[in-house]
Parts: structure tokens; C-alpha cells; sequence
């Protein structure tokens, strides 16, 4: 094929021109950024500033370890969960496909909002749904958002609910892309379907199923609006503050533009990290 | 005669073990689906209560029928109509220049050989992995305070338009077409740009709709640019104008869940209708 540069560049140029000015620039940007005291005017460069704050500030490392505990209780159970319900939803003995798609594949379009509000209502001490029912079989009520662990665990509930069956999307979608012979020469083999699944699907799935880990991490690292809207701020006393949460409220409620894009380029620096680390666990054998 | 029998009766007690396995199937999946539907339930339930029944020790788990009062309510607390405006102009601006930008992108990486192409890809499958954080604070610092734009719909639209999974799904549905379609058309002397607007995007139409509600999608829900962005009670969109709602002491929570409501269901009903599209796009994400 020859080289047609102007042509494929000319239908490129609004994304590129997009790409340069809303992302490239920012990404330079908030690097340096980092390393100027913001707060005071002009800006001024001083490399240890904000980094050195970083590095003995109690309330990053208590968002760094929520965020982390969050990401390595939520993500193994939402993505088991996904993958529990692309197998079934596959199932050649389901009835009724059409009605449990929707109910696993509806919260993919609910806004964060829309669903955060619910979920505070359902989850209120004294008039929440959840604890009535719990009253009503004779367990007690908890109080969810007054305590640490059952206010970090509504927010664990809240995001699995809400993206379990996007990643079930996904990997229902890879699931269909195996090709049917494979299972027919097992269950000719006399191969259990437990076997099946286990030999079969979850080896030709692994690299969606990477791919949703991946992205889930990702997304869950930089959880905002849960913590922002379900349990108030982060509460009880910064207990559900997530790095998201502490970088909203650096950057944007105390205008310390310098120390937030610290705070984002720690974020990027596990992101990348953990990316790097799935794909080694994952990598092809040679 | 003796393997017919045995072929029988394996067959019998394989139809058995399929009627176990299905019946069990269905009595794992339908629990867990009635508890992945309750909190949608529940939004509607809150949205039809009024606020002394929320807040009353009995379980309701039927409708009632304070909606419209409910959306009174939530009008008094906030201009949500008004809201509602801003988001769906907002929206609908979003997905069609979004779809023409992406469509444009994925074409020249599909159709053409060009220098730097490489880099270009590199890039795009480099941001799926960047955490948006990055980007966020200096992308404000741009919009609000050297170009002057918070609370514009320019802000709301602009900044979110580079997106990175899109522009590779418009590359593979535009590669998977036959190259003598586009090159019959060139021998015809017909311009490049001719031949992308009249001839593949025509062809690309039901991946273009793919595309084009999960845009709309996640412009219709965005919540922490616009809420950073457009934080003016004028220039809020819904989902930023009823999460200023959430967390005050005196509102009202059936007007909140009218909001919610509100937000939701029209994109329940479109999921309905489209659902293959819907599937295909969110799909198309990470399946080559």
C-alpha cells in the first residue's frame, strides 16, 4: 500500500488537535505541575514540595490504603461474579435469556449519581430498606455509615452492582467468540463441564478476562463519586476517602493545583504498575 | 440390541441430569437477578413515595402515586428541568461530533498507510490504561482559567471528545470492509472524503449507532467534569444539579428519587430497544 500522508492525516487532524490540547499537554502539564508550590503567586518551581508533603502525609497514605483495600476485596469479586454470569447467561438451558440479561446488564446505564442516591436511601439506619429487612428476619440493624467496615463495604456493593454485568457483557461476548467444536470433542470425551470449564473457557478467556481486571483496576483506583455521594465525603472521619476523593478535594475544594497532580501521577504511577504486573502474570508462555 | 438399550438409557439419564442442571440453573440465576434488579426496583418505589412514607419504619415495596408531586418537589428544590435541557442539547451535540471525530480517526488507521501511524496507535491503546486523573486538573486550569470557558456548553462538549476504545472500534469496522468497494470508487476519480462519507459510513451504520449511544451514555451520566466545570446553578447538568441535592438536610428524597428516575429510565427503555447495539459497543471494547 503507498504512503497517502496528507490524506490520512487530514481525516486525523480534529482527533489529534483534540488529543494535543485536552490530553497531551495536560499530561506534561500536571507532571510539572507537581513539582511548583501552587499556592503561592506566581506558582514557583520547587521540585520536594508537594512529592515531599506526599510522602509524610497521614491522609494520602490512609486514601492509598482504602483505595488499595477497596481494589483488592471489590475487583476478584466483581470480575468472579462477571464471569459467573457470562457463563450462565451463555447456558444452552437457560430460559427466560432475555429477562436476566436485563437484570444483570441494567446498571450499566444507571449514572453514578442516580444510583449513589439510591443506595444511600437503601442503606439509611433508621428507614433503609436493607435494615428493615434485616429486622424483619430477626437480625439486627447495622449502622452502615457510622462505622468504618460496613460503610467501605456498601461502597464495595454499590460499585460491584454497577459493573459486574458490563464486564459480564464483555466476557459473555469473548465466550461466544469460542468456537463450539472444542466443547462438543469434550463432552464426547466424556469431559464433566465443571472440567469444561475450568480446561477450556477460563484458559481462552484469560486475556479478557486481563482486560476487564485491567480496566476494573483502573476504574476502581480512581473511585470518586461513591465515596463522594453514598457515604458523605469519605466518612465516617475519612474512613471510605479514597485517592480520587483526597485529589478532588486538594485540587478542587482547597485549589492546591500542585500537590493534586502529585496525588494523579501517584495514581498513574499504580496504574501503570499494576498493568505491568497483570500482564506478566498473563503473559503467553513461550 | 443390547447398545440400542444402553444407548437409551445413557440418553435418558443424560436428558435427566440436563433437567438438574437446568432446573438448578435457573434456581441459582433468578435470586440473584431479583437482587441485582431490587435497587432499580427501589428507585422507582422512592420516586412514587412521599417523603413521610420514605421515612416511615414500614417496608414498601409497591408503588404509590406521589411521582408528580415528588417532581414538584425536586423542581423546588432545584431547576432540574432545566437541567434536564442542558444535558440532553449537551448529549446529543456530544455523540454527533464525537461519532464524525472517532469515525474520522478510525477510517485514516483502517484505510490508510501513512508515516507515524505506529505512534499514533501507540497512543491511543496507551490512554486506555491512563488514569483520567492525569489529564483533570491541568484540563481545568486550561478551560476555566486561560480559555475562559466555566460554565459554557463548550466545556461540557469539548474537552470530553478525545475518546480511545471508539476510535479503535471504528478502525477494526472499517478495516473488516473489502478494499475493492473503496478502490472502485477511487478508479472512479471520487475524493477520499466523498468516498468516507458516502460510501463507508453508510456501510458502518450499525457500528455507528453502537457507538453513538455509548456516547451518549456516558455524556448523559458524566458527573465529575461537568460538576467541577459547571458548577453555576444555570449551566449544571442533571446528574450535577441532583448530586448537589444529595447530602442536605432539608430535601426531599422522592424528589431526589424522581431525579433519579428521571435519569434513568429513558436510558432503560432505549437499552431495551437497542440492546444488541448497546451489547456490540461495550463489547467492541475488548474483543478483536
Amino acid at each position: 500500500m503507498r504512503y497517502q500522508n496528507a490524506t490520512a492525516y487530514r481525516f486525523l487532524a480534529p482527533y489529534l488537535l483534540i488529543f494535543s490540547i485536552f490530553w497531551l499537554w495536560p499530561i506534561i502539564s500536571s507532571f510539572l505541575i507537581s513539582f511548583q508550590a501552587t499556592r503561592t503567586v506566581p506558582w514557583r518551581f520547587a521540585p520536594t514540595f508537594n512529592w515531599g508533603r506526599l510522602i509524610g502525609d497521614p491522609a494520602f497514605f490512609n486514601a492509598l490504603k482504602n483505595t488499595l483495600l477497596i481494589l483488592v476485596i471489590q475487583v476478584p469479586v466483581m470480575i468472579t461474579l462477571a464471569i459467573v454470569m457470562a457463563v450462565l447467561l451463555n447456558s444452552p438451558l437457560l430460559k427466560a435469556r432475555g429477562l436476566f440479561r436485563f437484570a444483570f446488564f441494567a446498571p450499566v446505564v444507571v449514572g453514578e449519581v442516580a444510583y449513589s442516591a439510591v443506595f444511600r436511601l437503601m442503606f439509611n439506619l433508621d428507614y433503609g430498606i436493607i435494615n428493615k429487612l434485616l429486622n424483619s428476619v430477626g437480625l439486627p440493624r447495622i449502622d452502615w455509615f457510622s462505622n468504618v467496615t460496613p460503610a467501605m463495604a456498601v461502597i464495595m456493593i454499590a460499585v460491584t452492582w454497577r459493573w459486574a454485568g458490563y464486564n459480564a457483557i464483555i466476557l459473555l461476548a469473548g465466550l461466544q467468540s469460542i468456537p463450539q467444536d472444542v466443547y462438543e470433542a469434550a463432552t464426547l470425551d466424556r469431559v464433566s463441564k465443571l472440567k469444561q470449564f475450568f480446561y477450556i473457557t477460563l484458559p481462552l478467556l484469560k486475556p479478557i478476562i486481563v482486560f476487564c481486571a485491567v480496566l476494573s483496576i483502573i476504574g476502581t483506583m480512581q473511585l470518586f463519586t461513591e465515596p463522594f455521594l453514598i457515604t458523605e465525603r469519605g466518612g465516617p472521619g475519612g474512613g471510605t476517602e479514597t485517592l480520587g476523593l483526597l485529589l478532588y478535594r486538594q485540587g478542587f475544594r482547597s485549589l492546591n493545583f500542585g500537590y493534586a497532580s502529585a496525588i494523579a501521577y501517584t495514581m498513574a504511577g499504580l496504574a501503570i504498575a499494576i498493568s505491568l504486573v497483570q500482564l506478566w502474570l498473563t503473559r503467553e508462555p513461550k | 440390541m443390547s447398545s440400542r438399550s444402553s444407548s437409551s438409557r445413557s440418553s435418558s439419564s443424560r436428558s435427566s441430569s440436563r433437567l438438574g442442571r437446568s432446573i438448578a440453573l435457573h434456581l441459582f440465576l433468578t435470586p440473584l437477578a431479583l437482587i441485582w434488579l431490587f435497587p432499580l426496583w427501589m428507585m422507582v418505589i422512592f420516586s412514587t413515595m412521599p417523603d413521610r412514607g420514605i421515612f416511615s419504619p414500614s417496608i414498601e415495596l409497591l408503588p404509590h402515586g406521589s411521582f408528580l408531586d415528588n417532581v414538584n418537589n425536586l423542581q423546588r428544590d432545584t431547576n432540574f428541568i432545566g437541567a434536564i435541557g442542558i444535558s440532553v442539547s449537551v448529549a446529543v451535540t456530544y455523540t454527533f461530533l464525537s461519532v464524525l471525530l472517532t469515525s474520522m480517526a478510525g477510517w485514516a488507521l483502517a484505510r490508510y498507510q501513512f508515516f507515524g501511524k505506529g505512534v499514533v496507535v501507540a497512543i491511543i491503546l496507551g490512554t486506555i490504561t491512563l488514569p483520567y486523573a492525569v489529564v483533570l486538573i491541568p484540563q481545568f486550569i486550561m478551560v476555566a482559567r486561560d480559555f475562559k470557558l466555566a460554565n459554557t456548553w463548550v466545556a461540557l462538549i469539548v474537552p470530553p471528545l478525545f475518546n480511545s476504545l471508539g476510535v479503535l472500534f471504528m478502525r477494526q469496522s472499517f478495516s473488516m470492509m473489502p478494499g475493492d468497494l473503496f478502490d472502485a470508487a477511487r478508479v472512479e476519480g471520487v475524493k477520499e472524503w466523498r468516498i468516507f462519507l458516502f460510501v463507508a459510513l453508510p456501510l458502518a451504520r450499525p457500528m455507528l449507532a453502537a457507538l453513538a449511544i455509548i456516547l451518549f451514555l456516558a455524556s448523559w451520566n458524566n458527573y465529575l467534569w461537568p460538576l467541577l466545570i459547571n458548577s453555576k446553578p444555570g449551566a449544571m447538568t442533571a446528574p450535577v444539579a441532583l448530586g448537589t441535592l444529595i447530602g442536605l438536610t432539608k430535601v426531599s428524597w422522592g424528589g431526589i428519587m424522581a431525579g433519579a428516575v428521571m435519569l434513568t429510565v429513558p436510558m432503560l427503555v432505549v437499552f431495551v430497544l437497542l440492546q444488541r447495539h448497546f451489547v456490540a459497543g461495550i463489547a467492541a471494547g475488548a474483543i478483536k
